[in-house]
């Protein structure tokens, strides 16, 4: 069996960046391995610009972004393997793979760090009443089939969902001489960010349907209209509002979720986010596996990516240089009041660094409100937010001396400013 | 007359007024006075798609245009673009088009893409 350091599942903007994590502090045995033919992952379809502009102070493509990352990790001469599929892996570390020229290889790790990406909830996931043509496709693969295939996925479209790839898909349909007629969101607020709001609905003068979803796909063998429906405050379609679109095409863009089977599979603890549970070094329940990225958690910008991927990486580098902890303290951190998810959802008190990022998102948008950092009963701190909105994640870095006496939990809370 | 706009130079996504006399409120940095500026008198894009390439491994080479270019051309590059074909290889800032549309701004590949 071929023996490694360090495995990387996936050679992404994660991966390749937490290869990069872990040679720069000095593990240079690293294997990644990436089931695409090329390094670089979902970035090499998101051809749109507004990449970057934290990590490299610059806009960038989404391939443009994927290059710099390549370089960085050619210049390194880390060692990677292309479409190749890891099919398992165990708590002793042994990961196995396949690809067309080894066949099937078993590789036995001192760590693993998991980024793996995430994957598009598809039509199944939401049930959407009617008949089951064709032209029902996520927006990733739309983008996929167009942006690198050169397909068209149809002329007349409509859009169920506001996520930014829903939003990118609208204008670069558009751009390409599809009509979009018009973005159904469930929720009553957008869930893009808000410069894709104006990019690419505004500027086409697409319309966008708040607390609208798709109540009824009709056509025989492709889609020929869609029917949606206003919701109520419960999400219930409302009788009688339902509007009808004739359209060829219908694009889903309903969510993504951590890819995180490989570990779920194993019985890693699993997060709020749906991603592994992971302490603030990004270890998961299982001593020595790491999981960043979009595996773990999903991102909003892939400057947010690198950044806590190349921190799993300098971990993972800490953890094969330093041995096995003796002693680790993990105090559970929990989303509070209106918080969807905390990353990290615990914290090893006792190797805390000198300030602790604690990222998180809020359940629904809202004005004027406190977030409070509550150790042990006790908040620590608090800060005003005059606007804070799910769709943007939020980062915060609390010092070491406010969390290191913390026995019992960490809550992250919101609070209406009286 | 008076505008409010959401800056797109960044996520962050501030909210700007913009008055008669062109001054910007609502920014958080500077490079949102220049939008707001530049949105209610010229307002701009970049504008990114692709053009068909052979000789690759895929059928497109992701491109765009190098700086931003007036809003109300968007739709004359857009026809440009699609009218070309190129040959791998091709490099990340390879010009395919110069001078797109008469706007002075090339069209530059966004991908490396090895002959094979």
């Amino acid at each position: 069996m071929k023996n490694v350091d360090l495995v990387i599942i996936g050679g992404g903007s994660a991966g390749l960046a937490a290869s990069v994590g872990a040679f720069d502090s000095g593990i240079k045995d690293i294997l990644i391995i990436e089931r695409n033919p090329f390094l670089g992952g979902i970035l090499n379809q998101c051809i749109h610009n507004g990449f970057g502009l934290s990590e490299f102070k610059e806009e960038l493509t989404g391939p443009e972004f994927a290059s710099r990352f390549e370089k960085q990790v050619e210049d390194r001469k880390i060692p990677y393997v292309l479409n190749t599929t890891v099919t398992s892996i165990t708590k002793d570390k042994v990961v196995t793979y396949t690809n067309e020229k080894e066949g099937v290889v078993e590789v036995q790790a001192k760590a693993i760090i998991m980024a793996a990406g995430c994957y598009e909830r598809n039509a199944g996931a939401i049930g959407i009443p009617g008949d089951r043509p064709a032209g029902v496709i996520t927006a990733g693969q739309a983008q996929l089939f167009l942006n690198e295939y050169g397909y068209m996925v149809g002329k007349k479209v409509f859009i169920l969902g506001s996520g930014d790839i829903g939003l990118i898909m609208a204008r670069r349909l558009t751009l390409e001489g599809a009509k979009v007629l018009g973005v159904a969101e469930l929720c009553a607020w957008s869930n893009g960010l808000n410069r894709n709001m104006v990019q690419c609905l505004y500027d086409y003068d697409i319309p966008l349907y708040l607390s609208h979803t798709v109540t009824r796909v009709i056509g025989k063998g492709r889609v020929e209209a869609i029917e949606i429906s206003q919701v109520d405050e419960r999400m219930n379609p409302i009788h009688g509002t339902e509007k009808r679109f004739d359209v060829d095409t219908l694009v889903l863009s309903i969510g993504l979720v951590p890819n995180n089977n490989l570990l779920t599979d194993l019985g890693v603890e699993v997060g709020r986010s749906r991603g592994a549970a992971v302490n603030q070094n990004y270890e998961t329940s299982i001593e020595g596996i790491f999981s960043c990225g979009n595996v773990l958690h999903v991102h909003d910008l892939v400057d947010y990516v690198v950044d806590e991927a190349r921190e799993a990486g300098r971990s993972a580098a800490r953890y094969l240089l330093e041995g096995k902890k003796e002693t680790s303290k993990n105090i559970p951190v929990n989303p509070g009041e209106g918080i969807g998810y905390v990353v990290p959802s615990k914290l090893d008190v006792l190797s805390l660094k000198e300030k602790t990022a604690f990222k998180f998102r809020v359940r629904k948008p809202s004005k004027n409100v406190f977030i409070d950092y509550i150790v042990d009963g006790v908040t620590v701190k608090s800060t005003f937010k005059p606007v804070i909105i799910p769709s943007e994640m939020e980062v915060f870095n609390l010092p070491k001396n406010l969390l290191e006496n913390a026995q019992q939990s960490i809550v992250i809370s919101m609070r209406a400013k009286e | 007359m008076e505008h409010d706009l959401i800056c797109i130079v960044c996520p962050r996504g501030c909210h700007l007024h913009v008055d008669e006399n062109l001054k910007v409120t609502g920014n958080f940095c500077p490079r949102g006075e220049a939008y707001g500026k530049q949105e209610v008198t010229n307002p701009t894009r970049v504008v990114t798609s692709t053009v068909k390439i052979n000789g690759s491994d895929l059928a497109m080479c992701p491109v765009k245009t190098f700086s931003p270019i007036p809003k109300g051309k968007i739709f004359d590059v857009m026809a440009s673009i699609n009218k070309v074909e190129i040959d791998a290889p091709v490099h990340i800032g390879d010009v395919i088009i110069h001078d797109v549309c008469g706007t002075g701004v090339d069209i530059v590949a966004t991908r490396d893409m090895e002959r094979i």
